[in-house]
């Protein structure tokens, strides 16, 4: 039949048509969650810059949103993987990793001498003594505080527990909650748990524990516990906090009803966007609470990788190296406001960048986040754990019980 | 004079066209079903089969599967969080099947010719014509601790305020009542529809007999109604057990996991942020499709009854 041969032919031109397409030399797929104004700014500049660089490479970025990315990325990296990848940094990979799903870019580290220029975020990069990626910017986590109500009630920035508690009874005495939270997404309780403990027991402590290794109902954990109860039974955070997710409880900080937010420094510009002025907003680490324990912080890493069945493997190795360089995470870090991490690159202008720099690179150590240096079902039992605590402090030890259930069996 | 052929004319056509002719009639409707059950199977039965298969195994949607038994199932009988959802799914059961009766006396309030009555009863019908995002949205607002309606209003009253949301003993009330809101609506059109049918001899008649008032509903008007309940309840039952999308906008769950319920607690852990337990998952899945066939079985026999009577 006519008609059957023509279709034929019309197929078999269209499948030559489509191989070729797949077979262009050069072409580098990008999948990223940047679909935020400044990071998707700062992927496009990025990859200007790269195909100015390599003209024999055409770059395609894919956007999606941040919520959607973290479920589909288990498709793509299993089915039609993309050459480049964006993800986080610690043990938020370790699926990934241990699934076979990332390719191992050890050499990209050597061949830059990244162990160097990256030195701050290579532990966080590394599972099984290799490197999965590459980090391209990371932020500082501490306390964010009114420094007009501060001043008006005669409080110093604290800087050890006793001052903090101090300053709390203050600002409660004249009817301020000390701390606003939201907790409808439990992650900023995770911030809270991070913190305590590193104050507490110190960074080794509290990675061993996100690890698996110590249980929690261990006396150590107890005492992380002890603290929070000074700061949760005196209702010294946002009263209702599981009705209101971050963005929601900044009004009460905007307005004054609170007076500190322990959150990333992400929150400036929607503080900022909101009235805030920079002599009326201030920033302070987190205070120390173990007397001479080593000083470490959070600072969650974002961090690009090849998948393993990327096709283009060669132009992703020349792109993880072209986002490793100290310009190139100048420029991308000015825009999306945020700090390198190659050590060699520009450092910020910006008031609390400039603070959030000088107290990470004189830190002892980095934690990712809960959820990123916990394994995920372990971190979502966690914050589950922990919102359910803050809610209600006497269900303690019922809570630890039940996390330790859920270490037992995540980490076998 | 008849219409049948001749049997000599009957008997040359049929050894014309021979098998097909005299299969043509069993074979057809099976040919026309063909498609839909193809598809059927592909798309739902398959699938269903799939995921139990899944779930007795432990897997992350990733790695290799490993076979456990009925591992999940005994982690599950001692899954408090599970128990949570379970009881949960009651509660979104039976409040959910409170929008029949307050359905039925809204139609019955609504079911009278008076000017404009067609607006208002549009008016009434529009909850569920928003979606349930907006809905949830909309009653979250309304829940809202500091500075929602429920706030204001209570404290006009001179009542402490209470913050549904966060609360781990009336979240799912209070859910649940934001979910009433649209099943009422629907509820309340089909037994409007239903009353138009209702005969006005068979009222007539039992008025002269001197029924009025309650048993006049009861024992006339209700069994006149009979479809319309049944398929409320179907669909009202159907969409408790299924609800999802107000659950995830009002508390993703929240607080600690205490308004999940089944279809939001497999949600979580197969396919969320943190999901990485397909094998957990599919198990809740498994459950949740038992309690659900337990229902079809019964709605299945209740139609066939009915298909029996006509």
């Amino acid at each position: 039949m006519n008609f059957g041969k023509h279709c034929k032919r019309l197929a078999l031109t269209t499948a030559l048509a489509m191989s070729t397409l797949a077979a262009q030399a050069g072409e580098l797929v990008i999948n990223t969650d940047a679909s935020d104004p400044a990071p998707k700014a700062a992927f496009e500049a990025v990859v200007k810059d790269f195909e100015a660089a390599n003209p024999d490479v055409k770059v395609k970025i894919n956007t999606f949103d941040h919520e959607g990315f973290k479920t589909s990325i288990r498709n793509f990296l299993s089915a039609e993987a993309p050459d480049v990848v964006t993800w986080y940094a610690g043990n938020r990979m370790a699926p990934f990793v241990n699934a076979g799903l990332l390719d191992d870019v050890s050499d990209v580290w050597a061949k830059e001498g990244l162990s160097d220029k990256l030195k701050s975020a290579e532990a966080s990069m590394t599972i099984n003594g290799k490197k999965w990626g590459v980090p391209y910017t990371y932020y500082q986590w501490g306390i964010y505080y009114r420094k007009d109500i501060f001043a008006r009630l005669g409080i110093n920035p604290p800087k050890t527990w006793p001052e903090l508690l101090a300053a709390c009874a203050k600002l409660k005495a004249d009817k301020i909650t000390p701390f606003a939270i939201g907790s409808k997404q439990t992650w900023p309780t995770g911030g809270w748990f991070d913190y305590l403990d590193l104050r507490v027991n110190g960074y080794e402590f509290h990675m061993d524990l996100t690890a698996g290794k110590v249980p929690y109902t261990d006396k150590r954990v107890q005492a992380v516990f002890d603290r929070w109860d000074e700061l949760v039974k005196p209702g010294y955070f946002l009263a209702n906090h599981p009705s209101y997710m971050w963005q929601e409880a900044l009004p009460a900080f905007v307005k004054g009803e609170a007076a500190m937010y322990l959150m990333g420094n992400f929150a400036v510009a929607p503080m900022k966007e909101a009235g805030l002025k920079e002599e009326q907003l201030g920033f302070l680490p987190f205070p120390s609470i173990t007397p001479n324990l080593p000083r470490s912080e959070d600072a969650p890493t974002d961090t690009v990788h090849i998948p393993a069945k990327a096709r283009n493997k060669v132009d992703a190795r020349r792109f993880l190296a072209f986002i490793a360089r100290a310009d190139t995470q100048s420029k991308m870090n000015g825009i999306l406001g945020q700090l390198p991490v190659n050590k060699q690159a520009r450092q910020p202008d910006d008031t609390y960048l400039k603070a959030g720099f000088a107290m990470l690179s004189s830190a002892h150590a980095l934690a990712q986040f809960y959820d990123r240096d916990a394994l995920p079902e372990m971190a979502k039992a966690g914050m589950d754990g922990f919102q359910r605590y803050m809610l209600n402090p006497d269900s303690r030890n019922e809570v630890l019980k039940r996390l330790e259930e859920v270490r037992s069996r995540v980490y076998k | 004079m008849t219409t049948t052929s001749p049997p000599s004319l009957a008997a040359a056509h049929d050894a014309a066209d021979g098998w097909w002719a005299r299969h043509q009639r069993a074979l057809a409707p099976v040919l026309f079903l063909l498609p839909a059950a193809l598809m059927f199977t592909v798309y739902v039965i398959a699938p269903i089969f799939q995921s139990i298969a899944i779930s007795f195994t432990d897997w992350d949607g990733l790695g290799v599967k490993r076979f456990i038994g009925f591992g999940n199932y005994v982690e599950l009988a001692s899954d408090p969080d599970f128990r949570t959802a379970m009881f949960n799914n009651v509660i979104w059961l039976l409040g959910y099947l409170l929008a029949i009766p307050i359905g039925l006396a809204m139609a019955l309030f609504l079911n009278q010719t008076v000017f404009g009555i067609r607006l208002i009863k549009a008016l009434f019908f529009f909850p569920f014509v928003i979606s349930q995002v907006v809905v949830g949205l909309v009653f979250s607002w309304f829940y809202d601790p500091t500075n929602g309606l429920l706030f204001h209003v209570l404290r006009a009253l001179g009542l402490p305020p209470v913050a549904v949301l966060s609360d781990e003993h009336l979240v799912t009330y209070g859910i649940v009542a934001a979910g009433l809101y649209p099943q009422i609506a629907y509820c309340m059109i089909l037994y409007l529809t239903g009353l138009n049918n209702v005969r006005a001899d068979l009222i007539e008649a039992a008025r002269l007999e001197g029924a009025r008032g309650f048993s006049l509903l009861w024992h006339v008007v209700l069994p006149q109604l009979r479809p319309a309940t049944f398929i409320a309840v179907v669909v009202t039952v159907v969409g408790s057990l299924r609800s999802f999308d107000m659950i995830s906008i009002m508390t993703q769950g929240g607080p600690y996991g205490s308004s999940r319920v089944l279809a939001y607690y497999m949600y979580e852990q197969a396919l969320s942020e943190y999901g990485y337990r397909m094998g957990y998952g599919t198990a809740i899945a498994t459950v949740l499709f038992l309690v659900m066939l337990v229902y079809i079985v019964f709605v299945l026999a209740q139609i066939w009854r009915q298909e029996r009577e006509l």
